[in-house]
């Protein structure tokens, strides 16, 4: 095909009389008309390509005989080289076999993730296994994967990323994190150390929905996708649906609103799974929610002023990780409770953890300050997981040594 | 509505910044400061292109700080909702936000690590690109050393902060003291900045702006892109400096919307388009998408700009786009 527009139009005849004209137009030769979809009956359009040597005459065509069309495709040319972009692309980035073969470096897919999940598993059986803790309001599983070198009911860590869908950096680390538990176990003596006696469960996907949204309809959604009854506006802040000042000021309640609290506290099945799971677990000894973007390592409270009992202990654990952390690249980190640090926030997750007696609580807010923001480029997933391993090893270590 | 970024002031106390491009620079004079807090003199070297910015505006302090820091108990919901002001100050249109109750600010010393100083640092930042941003010249807030905070009798809160500040793309980072008064609650007024830094132009980018301008100027057919970045991050280098441009655009947008209670970044250009001027500047029609982190809400917001290398950017005009909680953003609409 030549690099001239060839388009694409949708002819739609009014009765059997305009339907018949239609098809006087298929013996026009010279007009060299291909039609996509030819001529049935009067309920059913009929799609023709025109190259663009034709264009003018049959539009003239059209209109004298009062044919409506639409124009259905503008340049076909363009769609064409599109699509074999898309495909050469796809075919370059075969699903990888193994965990070996996955691109960490790259932004993937909720069934890319999904599929890693269970690659990993296949990998070590010995040390992971998934969890479904529930579903997501549209159905979807809430995996949950568990490191385990055995015993029962140990006392555990756990961390969770992609609560807030558009923070795509989170999910990523995430998926980088499973992998280097799985690598690291009987190499790195101080993680093989925490798992001989601990558990760690990793929720990578946390809000499955709003993921799978903003991979296909709004790369900025936050919240949930669940409705709201009595309004046009959907989702619910799982940041804010916990059940820790639940109701109060830093959450709205505008279903409208980013920051939206819910109807109830753990109304969202996202939360409530985890709600359900903490606490039938009953162990746990640590608990990190992994945000982006801001640069902060936080511990509570977000919906109080009110310092938490273990402020001095989560404040110096929380220099000592973000020293660690920034040890790798430079990264600077500011640290402190929720309400001092970043703003007045009621529901949170961390604050319920820290109430339900999980001392070692804490929110990330991974790279960077603003300048990407949530679209932070692809090549800077593996630097933020690298340095941001270093604080959660500095907070999964403290928590090992400390037992309480 | 029509909001100039012109270069400033015409206000008796008040001064034009100098030119970019070094020369001679005006003397400025001192002001003993009985009736103004903090007057910055600098006699800049001949050659250096130190920028110093005056903008006397604060009536008498009274009162002493208290010392204590306590922390603003913000009420996260009143911000999206809260009512807009309109009056005009020194020849500027400004608008404010007023706050649905007077709460307890952080007064006196402030933690350089903990929000109050951490916005008000922001909104400097943004002060920075409104005045000096360009295609190749980018500011981002890199620490906040210091600050401090006062309520003004009658004109609103006054911040005093030492900070320093990353020229993104040379990678270099200088210090700078700033002051800024954000308006009383119930009254319209954009946050007032005065700062002075150490040398904050030190790389030069003439020849780069130049050489874009006349790249942009003769171009056969006017440019247009969207989503930069895209949802990876991702954009081709040849829609750099139009995000670069969206970024300084946004940035007056951003610091006419800076309250004590906001912060806020540019999260995407969503598209950008070219359209025909005159040879003094180009011009371009853009649709941005900002975060507000503390409602963490994406905003809209329309701009229409010039650009040219002697003038920087200037917005010509800005529309804040309704609400839209499911929305696409359509590609090119106009």
């Amino acid at each position: 095909m030549s690099s001239v527009p060839h388009q694409v139009l949708r002819i739609t005849a009014k009765d059997e009389a305009q339907l018949a004209l239609i098809k006087d137009m298929e013996e026009m030769v010279h007009l060299q008309l291909d039609f996509w979809r030819g001529v049935t009956d009067v309920a059913t359009p009929v799609d023709v390509r025109v190259p663009f040597h034709s264009l003018q005459s049959v539009k003239r065509h059209l209109e004298s005989l009062e044919l409506e069309y639409l124009v259905m495709i503008q340049d076909l040319q363009v769609m064409l080289d599109e699509e074999k972009l898309e495909m050469e692309s796809a075919a370059r980035v075969a699903e990888p076999r193994n965990t070996e073969s996955f691109d960490f470096s790259r932004y993937h897919t909720i069934s890319e993730i999904y599929s890693f999940q269970d690659m990993l598993v296949a990998e070590n059986p010995n040390l992971v296994s998934k969890i479904v803790i529930g579903q997501s309001y549209q159905g979807r599983p809430l995996n949950v994967l568990k490191f385990s070198t055995g015993g029962t009911n140990r006392p555990a860590i756990w961390i969770d990323t992609g609560i807030h869908s558009r923070e795509w950096v989170t999910q990523a680390s995430g998926t980088w994190f499973a992998k280097k538990i799985a690598s690291d176990y009987g190499r790195d003596s101080a993680l093989t150390a925490i798992l001989d006696k601990m558990d760690i469960f990793v929720e990578i996907v946390t809000n499955p929905d709003g993921f799978y949204f903003t991979h296909n309809s709004n790369r900025m959604w936050r919240k949930t996708r669940k409705p709201n009854p009595g309004s046009s506006c959907v989702g619910v802040d799982p940041n804010r649906n916990w059940d820790a000042g639940f109701g109060g000021a830093g959450a709205s309640g505008n279903p409208c609103s980013e920051t939206y609290r819910g109807e109830k506290a753990h109304s969202e099945p996202e939360v409530k799974s985890i709600v359900d799971f903490v606490k039938s677990h009953g162990n746990f000894k640590a608990f990190v929610s992994i945000h982006s973007y801001s640069q902060m390592l936080l511990y509570p409270y977000g919906y109080t002023t009110t310092p938490v009992k273990d402020q001095a202990e989560l404040h110096n654990l929380a220099n000592k990780a973000i020293t660690d952390l920034a040890s790798l690249y430079g990264t600077r980190y500011r640290y402190g409770s929720i309400i001092n640090t970043i703003y007045q926030a009621s529901g949170g997750t961390i604050d319920w953890t820290y109430n339900q007696g999980i001392k070692y609580s804490y929110t990330f807010e991974l790279r960077d300050t603003g300048r990407y923001g949530f679209i932070l480029p692809a090549n800077q997933i593996i630097p933020t997981a690298q340095e941001t391993w270093l604080a959660l090893m500095a907070i999964m270590d403290h928590t090992f040594k400390n037992p309480y | 509505m029509i909001w100039t970024v012109s270069t400033f002031c015409s206000h008796l106390f008040c001064y034009i910044n100098a030119t970019l491009t070094g020369g001679a620079f005006p003397f400025l004079r001192s002001f003993t400061p009985v009736v103004f807090s903090s007057i910055v003199v600098l006699q800049p070297p001949a050659m250096s292109p130190s920028i110093i910015i005056v903008l006397a505006v604060l009536t008498g302090v009274t009162g002493s700080p208290s010392v204590a820091t306590s922390p603003a108990a913000v009420d996260a919901t009143a911000h999206p909702n809260s009512v807009v002001e309109e009056t005009e100050i020194f020849g500027w249109q400004v608008s404010v936000e007023k706050e649905a109750e007077e709460d307890a600010m952080a007064t006196g010393e402030l933690n350089p690590n903990h929000y109050p100083a951490q916005r008000a640092a922001k909104v400097v930042q943004h002060y920075l690109n409104v005045q000096y941003g360009s295609p190749f010249r980018l500011f981002g807030l890199h620490k906040v050393h210091s600050g401090n905070a006062e309520d003004v009798a009658d004109s609103g809160r006054k911040y005093q902060l030492e900070i320093s500040v990353q020229e993104i793309i040379n990678n270099t980072t200088e210090k700078c003291s700033a002051e800024l008064l954000f308006g009383r609650a119930g009254e319209q007024r954009s946050s007032q900045v005065q700062v002075s830094c150490e040398e904050l132009l030190k790389t030069s980018t003439d020849a780069q702006e130049d050489a874009l301008f006349r790249k942009y100027q003769m171009n056969q057919s006017l440019l247009s892109a969207e989503n930069l970045p895209d949802s990876y991050g991702h954009m081709e280098p040849d829609h750099q400096p139009l995000w670069h441009l969206g970024i300084v655009a946004s940035s007056s947008v951003m610091l006419k919307e800076s309250t004590e209670n906001t912060l806020y970044n540019m999260a995407q250009v969503a598209n950008i388009i070219q359209l025909a001027s005159d040879n003094k500047q180009v011009k371009f029609d853009c649709h941005v998408l900002l975060h507000e982190m503390v409602s963490q809400e994406i905003i809209h917001w329309k701009l229409l700009f010039t650009w040219s290398p002697p003038d920087g950017v200037k917005v010509l005009q800005m529309e804040k786009l309704p609400h839209c909680h499911d929305c696409k953003v359509p590609p090119n609409t106009n």
